[in-house]
């Protein structure tokens, strides 16, 4: 072996067996735990040989009851949702920063929230969208005014839907903003010269070019977002189950691991899949 | 009525003044250059007449008509940018097509124009290419096409053939010349390259920190440089200090250091003043016999040559100490350093500047 390869496994070498030890090997865990049987009282049942040990029972089960394709659709619906909020209000903000002379004091205040730990976050939604809260009250008397019922914002989709687009906004505006900071001024007054409104302007040249960092940006929003559980299980109603508190359901309070673990291996192919087909459509663009 | 008309044109960034009271007039049909060293505020005045920019004072009128208040995107006035600003998002059609595009043109009229126009710049083949895949003369061409598609009153374009090597320039240069002949659309061009503009235009006006020096005939403007500025900033040139000591209006007696010289008549010049005496490396002679035929003869000691290949550049001292250029084709014997060589020229070559 000479030097630059010994260099090489010393760079690579640290990081990947963090991603073996921490990534790799309980994927593979889970993977395995899918095709097992539940223990009595709780965890795996013990291994009685390679034949009667595997089954395909737990992936049988899912399909079984359209309930749990339910909840993954509904699970795709919020990080979509999410998503596309997330998307559009970090796109203004984006832009106005990423044209600022104060650029990078404005990128600081958008990262600043990551400096408060993120459960105290959550938990303040919980006081903003109480019942005895400033915003919930004004709601309910503007609604009263109306002549309509009286709502409760907590434990409700759309608790879960503010504190969701609340959470993940910087991962949105960050990848953004590094790409529109990227633009070149001077196409935009290339296009106005060419007779270009600024419609025209943000349609026909900013927005196409941005579109590698919308894509970045929804991916590092959408994947977590589907996979979010403290925030559903905080704000949200009981009845508004997403596949993350699904899941901990399962290891936690069921303690079926096996349909557990097979839950979370439909939740990763879901998000792969869905990741690759952004990735064919984005392709185009890249 | 001129087709573009500068009057009284200031603009100050701060206490600075990019440009004070221009201004031109540009006539329809015609291959305008604004030349002048970097900072002449020749881009500043390009982008007021696309509309980026707006006088502090003065007006820009388009076919008589102010243009003060209308966007560049409303003005009949295209631009080719230093670096062609190419859309990288799109393809050379795309390009192309983009200004019938913001103009709202049926499709079918838009396919075949922007078909025609790639077509007229050779570019055919290409018209799925992105930008990234075109070379420089390509880009070039396809920024030609996009600013004249829709055929604009005015085309400015900005430095347009500074990016290219010497040898793509020169051919894009008489493109340049077909093109604008061909369509009859005017152009202002910027320069810095004094070569450029002389190759190109029909009239030249000189700036210099923000005023326009003088605005002639590329012959005029090299061979009868109206000031210091305007005859060391187009082309080489000696310059001696020299004070007159008789004006006729058959010619001027100069001394310069010791040495007379005899000069064209300069207009205004009185025996008394000071200025210099000014000649083009071309119209210099140089040899070893006696330049008897010549009213102007002097010796000379080669300082140093540079050898280019068709021609040498000599600098020869004079006895008085003035240095002199001198162009030689390389057609016979040439000179080296340190040789002692006469030195002369006509009685009406070389021109005296009072400014």
């Amino acid at each position: 072996m000479n030097d630059s390869r010994v260099e090489k496994w010393l760079l690579a070498g640290p990081p990947m067996l963090f991603m073996l030890a921490l990534f790799a090997v309980p994927g593979a865990i889970m993977l395995v735990a899918s095709f097992r049987y539940p223990g009595e009282f709780g965890g795996l049942a013990p291994l009685n040989g390679l034949a009667q040990g595997f089954t395909l029972e737990t992936y049988r089960f899912f399909f079984s009851d359209f309930i749990y394709t339910e909840v993954f659709i509904k699970s795709v619906a919020m990080a979509t949702l999410t998503t596309l909020f997330c998307l559009l209000l970090a796109y203004p903000l984006a832009l106005v920063i990423a044209r600022s002379p104060k650029r990078d004091a404005l990128v600081l205040l958008v990262i600043l929230p990551f400096a408060s730990n993120f459960l105290i976050r959550v938990y303040a939604w919980m006081i903003l969208l109480g019942p005895q809260s400033a915003l919930s009250e004004m709601c309910n008397a503007v609604l009263r005014w109306f002549g309509a019922h009286p709502v409760e914002l907590l434990f409700s989709p759309f608790a879960v839907l503010v504190a969701m687009v609340y959470a993940h906004l910087p991962f949105m505006v960050l990848p953004l903003y590094a790409n529109l900071i990227r633009h070149d001024r001077l196409l935009l007054d290339a296009a106005q010269d060419l007779g270009a409104s600024a419609w025209q302007r943000f349609w026909r040249v900013t927005f196409p070019l941005s579109l590698p960092g919308v894509y970045s940006g929804s991916a590092l929003v959408f994947i977590p977002a589907l996979g979010m559980f403290v925030i559903p299980e905080i704000l949200g109603g009981t009845k508004d189950m997403l596949i993350g508190n699904l899941i901990k359901e399962q290891f936690l309070v069921t303690r079926d691991w096996p349909f557990g673990a097979t839950l979370a291996i439909m939740l990763t192919l879901a998000v792969m899949l869905i990741a690759w087909l952004a990735g064919k459509a984005g392709g185009r663009h890249a | 009525m001129a087709l573009l008309e500068i009057r009284n044109v200031t603009r100050r960034f701060g206490g600075f003044a990019a440009l004070e009271d221009v201004s031109l007039s540009i006539e329809a049909g015609e291959f305008f250059t604004l030349l002048g060293p970097s900072g002449c505020g020749k881009t500043t005045l390009l982008r007021m007449i696309a509309g980026f920019e707006t006088p502090d004072a003065g007006s820009i009128l388009l076919d008589g008509r102010d243009l003060a208040g209308i966007p560049p995107e409303k003005r009949p006035i295209h631009t080719v940018f230093q670096n062609y600003a190419l859309f990288p998002h799109m393809t050379a059609f795309d390009n192309i097509a983009f200004p019938l595009k913001m103009a709202n043109l049926p499709k079918h009229e838009i396919r075949q124009r922007a078909k025609q126009a790639l077509s007229d710049v050779k570019l055919s083949d290409k018209a799925n290419a992105y930008p990234k895949d075109l070379s420089g003369g390509q880009q070039q061409r396809v920024a030609l096409a996009r600013g004249l598609i829709n055929r604009p009153r005015l085309l400015l374009l900005d430095e347009s053939l500074a990016a290219l090597d010497a040898k793509l320039r020169e051919e894009m240069q008489i493109e340049l010349i077909n093109l604008q002949r061909d369509l009859g659309i005017t152009f202002v061009f910027v320069t810095h390259a004094q070569d450029e503009a002389l190759a190109l235009s029909h009239r030249i006006a000189v700036l210099n920190c923000g005023r326009v020096e003088q605005v002639d005939f590329p012959s005029r403007i090299y061979g009868f440089p109206k000031n210091r500025f305007v005859a060391g900033f187009v082309g080489h040139i000696s310059q001696i200090e020299a004070e007159v000591k008789e004006s006729t209006h058959g010619h001027l007696r100069l001394m310069a250091k010791g040495i007379e010289i005899i000069a064209p008549p300069a207009r205004n010049a009185v025996a008394g003043d000071r200025g210099v005496f000014a000649i083009r490396p071309e119209q210099v002679r140089i040899g070893h016999e006696e330049l008897a035929d010549l009213r102007n003869h002097f010796f000379g000691t080669v300082e140093s040559l540079l050898y280019q290949g068709d021609v040498s550049e000599y600098k020869v001292r004079l006895e008085n100490g003035a240095m002199l250029e001198v162009l030689l084709p390389n057609t016979g014997r040439g000179f080296r350093v340190s040789d002692v060589v006469r030195i002369g020229w006509r009685h009406d070559a070389g021109m005296y500047l009072h400014e």
